[in-house]
């Protein structure tokens, strides 16, 4: 018989082992969602990268997962935590199931959920290092919410995440309408997304688009986008580093 | 029911697999004023009989509101029934707070047949709890009636009734229950309070005498008032005398119910209503 002894280093505040015991920075991240509700439902999109520090490390990881059978969850951030989250959904849509009663749980439900664990871990100083997207469609109405690791929590038309906020969601709030369909709700996600991928550096070409609507989930295929760099100003890019001022 | 060798202890079996104690307890439930439920496609409505130990006293409160789309009648010892609705309150409250959604009621109900008062038939050193709750409410999937018993069962029901002299409403209800589901709220209202005039065995229908509730879709929990009441009891219940003498009318007929309740209730203990 073997014995694992737990190993308690006690306050998870004041102990130097005890900090070992909770997140201080996070290590394998991924970039930006953007997500906007369209005519039919909601539409989330994200690159596949995970980083590690400047490294673009893992080129194959989904960030965008379906939960339940009304509600898909994008997260930026720490991927472990976010594995996690997932692990925790998995117990709550399971349990959820079980009772097999013909109630459900609908995005509304899983993104509040969500919002308590953000905020409890938050109250450790323990966070989960990650801001959640959580779109779904449940009876006709589609709803799309946000949380961060500190446990703030809102709802809107179109949201995103980290770069996203400063890049992409100029874009949505110029162009997104509420009766857009489906081509040109991904047409506009594309639009910030090539926006993100020129500008933000943790950014890969290889993306999916999730849609979710009454009927069910769909995650696309990866594929890239193209690119233009033929720009005046990509020409000849040590012109204006001639001499020493 | 007579008393034997096996019934001292609640986890005692009997040889032939019962569990009296437990019996007993739903043998209080029969004791309470009755109390009754119905619930159509959209709309629940509990209603129960206002007993008091005396006239210089209060009635009892057996309707208990949960959330806003669940209220609970109770039936047996009430100090036991406002301890399981406090309880649900609770694990209403909660699951609102977590989820921002209402508790589904069928949820609800095995949990409180669970936790509460299976438990409680199974611990040599606890009690069942000696209280019948019909427990009424509204969730995705439609308006439901459920009746949770003293040893930890539930049913769900279109309509039912229990406390003293149940079995009348019951018998009521059998005869109509076909048509609830398509019943209008005010139908429903109608039915809950014949019902409890059944229930009376002669004493005059007032709307004093009973608490009727409701819920239902887009209308959260809430009780009627007095006056509503009484304006459906008018529309079937035939004034004894003109109009002008309704001041003596209602005199009289306040005396003979006095004197009808505490004959039957003598053998009724205080601390069940």
């Amino acid at each position: 018989m073997t014995f694992t002894i737990p190993i308690d280093n006690g306050d998870a505040l004041k102990n130097a082992e005890a900090d070992s015991q909770r997140t201080l920075y996070p290590y394998v991240t991924g970039t930006s969602i953007v997500a906007i509700k369209y005519k039919d439902g909601v539409l989330m999109a994200s690159d596949m990268g995970g980083s590690y520090g400047s490294t673009l490390r893992y080129k194959n990881i989904e960030r965008v997962k379906a939960i339940g059978k009304h509600s898909l969850l994008g997260a930026s951030g720490e991927i472990s935590d976010f594995q996690e989250i997932l692990r925790y959904l998995d117990e709550l849509v399971l349990n959820d199931n079980m009772w097999d009663d013909g109630n459900s749980l609908g995005p509304k439900e899983v993104h509040n959920y969500l919002t308590r664990v953000m905020y409890n871990r938050r109250n450790k100083f323990n966070p989960l290092w990650n801001t959640l997207v959580l779109g779904g469609v449940k009876n006709g109405e589609s709803y799309l919410g946000m949380v961060s690791m500190i446990g703030v929590s809102f709802e809107d038309n179109h949201v995103a995440t980290g770069f996203g906020n400063h890049l992409a969601r100029p874009i949505l709030r110029d162009e997104w309408r509420a009766d857009l369909s489906f081509e040109d709700g991904v047409k506009l996600l594309e639009k910030c997304m090539r926006v993100l991928l020129y500008r933000d550096r943790s950014a890969i070409n290889k993306l999916q688009i999730a849609k979710i609507t009454e009927e069910g989930v769909t995650v696309s295929q990866p594929y890239s986008l193209k690119t233009f760099w033929e720009f005046q100003a990509f020409h000849n890019p040590t012109a204006g580093a001639q001499g020493s001022w | 029911m007579f008393r034997n060798q096996y019934d001292t202890d609640v986890t005692t079996w009997s040889p032939t697999g019962r569990l009296f104690q437990v019996e007993y307890a739903m043998e209080a439930v029969k004791q309470g004023s009755a109390a009754i439920g119905l619930r159509s496609r959209s709309h629940v409505v509990l209603a129960s009989v206002n007993k008091a130990q005396s006239e210089l006293s209060s009635h009892q409160r057996k309707i208990f509101k949960v959330d806003d789309h669940i209220g609970v009648a109770i039936a047996g010892l009430t100090a036991d029934g406002r301890v399981l609705s406090r309880y649900m309150r609770s694990e209403s409250i909660n699951h609102s707070f977590t989820y921002e959604s209402p508790l589904p009621v069928g949820r609800l109900v095995v949990r409180l047949a669970d936790k509460a008062q299976q438990v409680c038939t199974q611990r040599s050193w606890k009690r069942p709890y000696g209280v019948g709750l019909l427990v009424g409410g509204l969730d995705e999937s439609g308006a439901h009636l459920y009746y949770n018993c003293p040893s930890g069962n539930y049913f769900e029901y279109q309509a039912f009734a229990i406390g003293s002299r149940s079995q009348a409403a019951k018998t009521y209800l059998e005869r109509r229950f076909e048509s609830f589901n398509e019943s209008s709220r005010e139908d429903l209202i109608k039915d809950a309070i014949l019902a409890i005039r059944e229930t009376l065995q002669g004493e005059t229908l007032k709307s004093s005498l009973c608490t009727v509730s409701v819920l239902g879709v887009d209308e959260p929990f809430h009780f009627l008032d007095q006056e509503s009441i009484q304006k459906v009891i008018d529309t079937f219940e035939k004034v004894p005398e003109e109009e002008e003498d309704g001041g003596e009318a209602e005199a009289e007929a306040a005396a003979a119910p006095t004197e009808q309740g505490g004959a039957g209730d003598q053998d009724v203990a205080p601390m069940e209503m």
